[in-house]
């Protein structure tokens, strides 16, 4: 059981209605928004996929590729949690190089992508997740749309002041596990107010997957990305070419 | 030398299509303890030289030479060089000759030159690891290939469900790149000792200085290689090199099935 742990109200959270969707209906597909998720090692980047997962089961076409560097172990994380059908995971190997994968040499990654849209058709969002790796990983935008970096508050208050690409520029920043965060002597004000002024005008997310499973507040920020993604590039375009 | 620092890009580790990714065996061999310092690395990279290597360098050649009209010299017979990149009597080739499509008559020379090179390759690939390894590696630089030389004819390789084999590709993108078979075949025998020496660094914690050492050794063995690969390669598809290593087929077929792998092959 978790223990009890009082609400800090200077930390922005939201608690979404269950099973009551808010949102307006999608308009048609076009090719599969591409979302990243990078972040240290065990900062919880796979659980927010099984979250995502989650919300989006019923609601949109889903595609995982991951990056692990151990190659299965992230794959079967998400089939045993069962919240994603084997067949819509795909695993890359990145020869001990998690960061060439999704930066430099991203090939494998846009393989994996085109693969998974010839076995199950046409996409709505891919989800590719990084392997472990620190501060300065980051996605190409060749690969992906979007990207998400995954802090979480055991790596310690500091990392945010720590900066870094993932920090400073990704397009959303997760920090994760907030409720250790009274176990971990983590202060979540200094986290806040190091993200903004490393972050400027861009999004952070304070949230907590054993409280909100379904990770709501990012899933509503895929839903957000995806709608402007949709009304961008209406056209079917197939997966890695520009 | 023409387009020096076309070579230069072309053999960088750098460049995207997919190396860092595999270890060329090396997993499977330190795995084994067959690998396990300096001294065993330089026997392993040796070996690979002298078969894989050998094998890729030669095909990589030979796919340059198909695609460039301009590199096909007479053969010592004197026989006219194109005669034997045309299709077998009665194959696909003759057939689809008789209508238009794109390249024109020396498109579909070409595409029956690759496509004889495509069969005789995977013939020398007894792992089935190996070759689907080998496809995979094609498509990671055909996609490279396609974005850098949009131009290119890369087109005419055969349509094989994984992808096409590595060297073909490669003969392709040094075609395109204004390469010519010699420098081809110096690339393919650069990649086949590098790539296997950075896995080696990652795996074992080799002193970065003593592998790039040892590089060096080899470098005059690697050289010879590629030499020797591109003569063979003005030989028909049928008589390329087939240097083969049973232990690496071995190794490759249960690297496969490893759960926990950090490296592609």
């Amino acid at each position: 059981m978790r223990p009890e742990i009082e609400h800090d109200e200077s930390v922005p959270h939201t608690h979404p209605e269950p099973g009551v969707d808010p949102h307006a209906p999608l308009p048609a597909a076009a090719r599969a928004l591409r979302v990243g998720i990078g972040g240290p090692v065990g900062s919880g980047k796979t659980a927010l996929v099984a979250a995502l997962c989650r919300s989006f089961a019923d609601e949109l076409r889903l595609g995982v590729v991951t990056n692990d560097i151990y190659t299965t172990e992230d794959a079967d994380f998400l089939k045993r949690a069962g919240v994603l059908d084997p067949a819509r995971i795909r695993a890359v190997e990145t020869g001990c190089c998690p960061h060439t994968a999704i930066r430099d040499d991203i090939g494998a990654n846009l393989d994996a992508v085109d693969e998974l849209a010839e076995a199950l058709g046409p996409l709505d969002l891919v989800l590719v997740e990084s392997g472990g790796d620190n501060l300065t990983a980051t996605f190409s935008r060749g690969l992906v749309d979007r990207q998400i970096f995954v802090v979480d508050v055991a790596g310690g208050d500091k990392v945010p002041r720590k900066g870094g690409p993932g920090v400073t520029a990704a397009d959303l920043l997760v920090i994760n596990k907030t409720d250790l965060a009274p176990l971990v002597g983590a202060d979540l004000a200094v986290m806040d107010r190091d993200a903004r002024a490393r972050r400027g005008t861009l999004p952070t997310i304070f949230q907590s997957i054993t409280e909100d499973p379904r990770a709501s507040r990012v899933a509503d920020w895929i839903r957000h990305e995806l709608a402007h993604h949709r009304v961008a590039s209406p056209v079917p375009v197939p997966a890695g070419q520009p | 030398m023409t387009a020096p620092t076309m070579l230069l890009l072309l053999a960088d580790g750098r460049f995207p299509a997919g190396a860092h990714a595999h270890s060329s065996g090396l997993e499977a061999a330190v795995a084994a303890g067959r690998v396990t310092d300096l001294a065993t690395l330089g026997d392993y990279l040796r070996g690979r030289l002298a078969t894989a290597g050998l094998v890729a360098a030669a095909f990589a050649a030979a796919a340059c030479r198909a695609a460039e009209p301009s590199h096909p010299r007479p053969s010592p017979s004197g026989e006219a060089d194109q005669s034997r990149l045309r299709p077998p009597p009665n194959g696909d080739g003759d057939r689809a000759r008789l209508t238009p499509s794109p390249g024109g008559d020396a498109g579909q020379v070409r595409r029956a030159a690759l496509a004889r090179l495509d069969a005789e390759l995977d013939a020398r690939t007894a792992s089935l690891a190996q070759r689907s390894v080998s496809r995979r590696q094609g498509k990671a630089l055909l996609r490279a290939g396609r974005e850098i030389w949009p131009a290119a004819s890369f087109d005419e390789l055969p349509a094989a469900p994984g992808g096409p084999h590595q060297p073909l590709v490669l003969g392709l993108v040094g075609a395109a790149a204004g390469l010519d078979p010699a420098q081809v075949a110096t690339v393919a025998a650069h990649a086949t000792v590098t790539g296997s020496a950075s896995a080696a660094v990652r795996l074992l914690g080799l002193d970065p200085y003593q592998v790039q050492a040892l590089l060096v050794r080899l470098a005059a063995a690697c050289d010879a290689t590629a030499a020797q690969a591109a003569r063979a390669a003005e030989e028909p598809p049928e008589r390329l090199p087939a240097a083969n290593a049973p232990l690496a087929d071995i190794h490759a077929e249960a690297h496969a099935t490893w759960e926990v792998r950090l490296f592609a092959s």
